[in-house]
């Protein structure tokens, strides 16, 4: 189905997320999307899929307009959407999740289940996807629920399908293998919008390219161009895409996790038996694929979340820190940036002053007596906004009015200002603009370079390879193996679906 | 994503299981009063006498006790294994502690068996229908703590309007109309204003008082034999089944309110778990926005359950007055809605759970009652005391983690 998009335009407020911008994308093509985060990409889709109503434009399906009022509309007229962010319900199974809103119905206007199960399972093997509609899906690895996602929206008859940065959460392996689903649905005639800020991504699968910059359509280009002219299409300047990095001196492990496990909320193992030492002066990457345990091994190390008791220990600088309160191994000279900065990193609601004092809101630096030191903690903000480059009208606007880039930066400039050791850095530049990612990335290295230990846990193979020493690469919670910088990309994939190097 | 689950069963259950088997066997077996009790089972006017039980009251005891030691130690061996104890066991295990208090208490003198239970479910029915009414309307994402004031609108509304028209029915459809409109006021907060809904719940449940308060002072107590003097609903006998001796007088000899509760909560049931209306309900209490994305129109869902969980409600006034009590008094539901919400919670927001916990609440009204008359000794505030212990032990040995829909009280957005 041929699906086009003529000026459309949505504002929030006085920010314009979609400056009247058209899009074409004829039967069976697979065109790709390709903007920064905040270019606007996922509101247009948004807009396409009727959860948002354009405030000017139209949406024409086969040179139909159509006019949509919700999902609903949408999906009826053959759009599937594979959202960023599953859309699915974690205590249902996979068939009443891909029912749900399109259910086979028997007696009395029971389920009929059987049915369900059976579409499921008719479009599972179609394209080898091999889904158990049984399964519950908080049970199911991120990989599988995306194709409970594609599932879905197959068994509503999409004739165009989009979807939202899909490889976000995928092994190379598996990425490969949703590029040959996408080929084989564009052969079958469906349409696909394809969106992404991955460039090698776009190149390997894309037949034509739409760039998207700060909610306007920049141009167009063909898989065939380099990496480096979609580069500065999508950010509007020549990018580096390699980091500047020298090397360094090895100094004593600062760092030392032996054989710790950990727990998660629903009282599964997330870490098991892991061990690995950080020396002064490396970044140790923890690679894997979102889910398999680098989120509770980072609150481990940081003492939110406890580790189970007897075995393994943690220690910083030689002192024990197992299962210590967060306080003590702050103290101890580590600095954190969790992965959610807008949960874990800062509080919105609150000043960037106010967010720059909170890891030191007990020692007498900014505090004089029970008061705070206000002259003195103005002093100190406005330096870091300046060091750090935090682009912000004052230093007493609250946190989450900033951009997405400036508020990591607000975190990276509090964590760093205090002396530490140990930097551990969760997805320092998850859902940052490139500017942003760049200037993060300088500061970690020149940490490195002042003979600290970093620990950078990211899923982004591109950031690991990038800045680590070593890799570590986890996969259902326990570490497959520790390897050099140098090593190939497939190795890395293979090791993050759990084969051993 | 791992199977492997690390939830340590622990030693909860057996220690409360073992501790509790003592003191029935110490205390209503070894240092009970010696005498002969009588489980009497069948009543005068049934048609198949059964024979009462006659056991001495001290042997009742250990032999209780003795039982259930012996499930603690299979208990004991379970969580040995890291296996947590079937629910069964555990009802067992209760069942044999209430038998043996039962006989404690009526020691010298006879238990009533059908009696207890009947008046115990008659006692839950306005529990029940109060812990659907919670059921429906938090299933969908929407706290509902305004079950209180639903019940008591329910319960006036069905007195007057019975006494007035001289209809059950008419009186039944108001107490149901009006808790549902009542409650509509509460989703249309909750819904379309986006109000803190607890807010909202307590303003209703304050709000119900104040008028029923107002209207009953001004009103009818001028002129209750004209206002507020509705009588019962018929005991209606259910031919053959009535008969079965036990279950027929507790189960098939009752008042319309009751057998309308002992079709909503398997209907209920059903529609919740096996029909595609109950699956968008869920969805769109746990994922509204997931749920938006298919197509499902969130906000209508979350008005219709609230609104017909306050009809659920409605009729569990109905049953406070016309199916029981007989007319409206003052403040009449004092607290049933708050309990009909923790049973809620104890039920999992499960209609069938939450009403095997609302019967244990309607035992513990009947205990009270019964245990001051065959045994004014002991202090009644002790004997009040006993289920809620028992629900308190429940909760924290047995029934383990409970999950409440995950988007309760979040109101839903739309961009």
């Amino acid at each position: 189905m041929k699906l086009e998009l003529r000026g459309i335009t949505k504002r929030f407020g006085t920010l314009v997320a979609n400056d009247s911008i058209n899009l074409t994308v004829e039967a069976g093509e697979i065109h790709a999307l390709l903007g920064e985060n905040g270019a606007g990409k996922s509101t247009l889709m948004n807009v396409l899929y009727g959860l948002y109503t354009a405030d000017e434009g139209q949406i024409l399906l086969d040179d139909k307009p159509q006019d949509f009022d919700g999902p609903g509309d949408a999906m009826a007229a053959g759009i599937g959407m594979v959202h960023q962010h599953f859309m699915l319900i974690p205590v249902f199974t996979v068939a009443e999740n891909v029912a749900l809103g399109n259910e086979p119905t028997g007696l009395l206007g029971s389920m009929d289940m059987a049915a369900a199960r059976n579409k499921v399972l008719e479009i599972s093997e179609r394209f080898g996807f091999n889904v158990d509609p049984d399964a519950l899906i908080e049970d199911l690895p991120v990989g599988i629920q995306q194709r409970v996602e594609i599932i879905k929206a197959l068994s509503r008859e999409a004739r165009v399908l989009v979807l939202d940065e899909p490889t976000a959460v995928l092994t190379p392996q598996e990425t490969d293998e949703l590029m040959e689903i996408m080929r084989q649905l564009a052969k079958s005639g469906t349409s696909i919008v394809f969106i992404t800020h991955k460039l090698r991504e776009v190149k390997a699968v894309a037949d034509k390219i739409t760039v998207i910059r700060l909610g306007k359509v920049v141009g167009t280009a063909s898989p065939d161009a380099s990496t480096n002219e979609l580069a500065s299409m999508m950010v509007g300047r020549e990018v580096e895409l390699t980091v500047q990095k020298e090397l360094s001196e090895l100094g004593p492990a600062l760092v030392e996790v032996k054989n710790i496990s950990v727990l998660d909320d629903r009282l599964h193992r997330a870490v098991d038996d892991v061990s690995f030492d950080v020396f002064g002066g490396e970044i140790l990457a923890i690679a894997g694929v979102q889910g398999n345990g680098q989120t509770e091994l980072a609150e481990a190390l940081v003492g939110v979340r406890s580790v189970i008791k007897g075995a393994g220990s943690i220690a910083v600088k030689g002192k024990d820190v197992t299962s210590a309160s967060v306080r003590k191994v702050l103290e101890a000279g580590v600095a954190f940036i969790p992965e959610d900065r807008k949960k874990d990193g800062l509080v919105p609601e609150f000043t960037i002053s106010e967010n720059f004092m909170l890891n030191q809101s007990f020692t007498s630096r900014f505090t004089k007596g029970l008061n705070i030191n206000f002259p003195l903690r103005k002093e100190i903000a406005t330096d870091l906004v300046d060091r750090f480059d935090v682009r912000t009208p004052s230093i007493d606007t609250p946190a989450g009015k900033l951009s997405g880039g400036n508020q990591q930066k607000v975190v990276v400039a509090r964590e760093l200002a205090r002396d530490v050791e140990v930097l551990i850095a969760s997805q320092p530049t998850r859902g940052v603009d490139v500017g942003s990612i760049e200037f993060i990335h300088e500061q970690i290295v020149s940490e490195r370079d002042r003979g600290k230990a970093v620990i950078l846990i990211s899923t982004e193979l591109d950031e690991v390879l990038a800045l680590a020493d070593r890799i570590a690469v986890m996969y259902r919670g326990k570490i497959v193996g520790i390897v050099g910088p140098e090593t190939p990309r497939e190795t890395l994939g293979k090791m993050m679906a759990g084969v051993s190097a | 994503m791992n199977p492997l689950v690390e939830e340590k069963v622990g030693f909860k259950a057996p220690i409360v299981m073992a501790s509790l088997g003592f003191v029935v066997i110490l205390f209503f077996g070894f240092l009970g009063k010696e005498g002969d009790v009588a489980f009497q089972l069948s009543r005068r006017q049934d048609v198949i006498q059964l024979d009462p039980i006659i056991i001495n009251a001290v042997l009742l005891g250990i032999v209780s006790g003795a039982l259930m030691l012996l499930i603690a130690v299979f208990s004991t061996i379970q969580a040995v294994q890291n296996k947590r104890t079937p629910v069964w066991v555990s009802a067992i295990f209760g069942l044999i502690g209430v038998i043996s208090l039962l006989g404690w208490l009526a020691t010298g003198n006879s238990v009533p068996v059908a009696f207890i239970a009947g008046t115990a479910l008659v006692l839950a029915v306005p529990i029940i229908f109060g812990s659907m009414a919670g059921v429906m309307s938090e299933r969908v994402g929407v706290t509902n703590i305004a079950i209180e004031g639903q019940l008591l609108t329910g319960a006036f509304m069905a007195a007057v309007v019975s006494t007035i028209t001289k209809s059950y029915t008419l009186g039944i459809i108001f107490a149901m109309s009006t808790a549902a409109i009542f409650s509509m006021i509460l989703a249309t907060f909750a819904i379309k204003y986006l109000a803190q809904q607890i807010i909202v719940g307590v303003v209703l449940n304050v709000l119900a008082i104040g008028v029923t308060n107002f209207l009953f002072q001004q009103w009818l107590k001028e002129d209750g034999e004209n206002l507020n003097f509705p009588g019962t609903l018929d005991v209606i006998r259910i031919p053959v089944l009535s008969d079965i001796p036990i279950l027929g007088p507790v189960l098939f000899e009752n008042r319309l309110t009751v057998y309308f509760a002992l079709i909503a909560v398997p209907l209920l049931w059903f529609v919740m778990f096996k029909t595609k209306l109950g699956l968008r309900a869920r969805a769109v209490g746990e994922h509204p926005l997931a749920a938006d994305t298919v197509g499902i129109n969130v906000g209508r869902t979350r008005f219709w359950w609230v609104t017909l969980g306050g009809a659920m409600a409605g009729l569990g006034g109905a049953a406070l007055t016309i199916g029981n009590a007989g007319a409206f008094g003052r403040e009449m539901t004092g607290g049933i809605g708050f309990i009909a919400l923790a049973v809620m919670i104890l039920g999992r927001w499960h209609p069938i759970t939450a009403s095997l916990a609302a019967l244990l609440f309607g035992f513990s009204i009947i205990l009270r009652v019964w245990a001051n008359q065959v045994s004014p000794g002991i202090p009644s505030d002790f004997i009040t005391m006993v289920p809620y212990v028992v629900t308190i032990i429940a909760v924290v040995g047995f029934v383990g983690r409970s999950r409440a829909p995950k988007a309760l009280a979040q109101p839903y957005v739309k961009g």
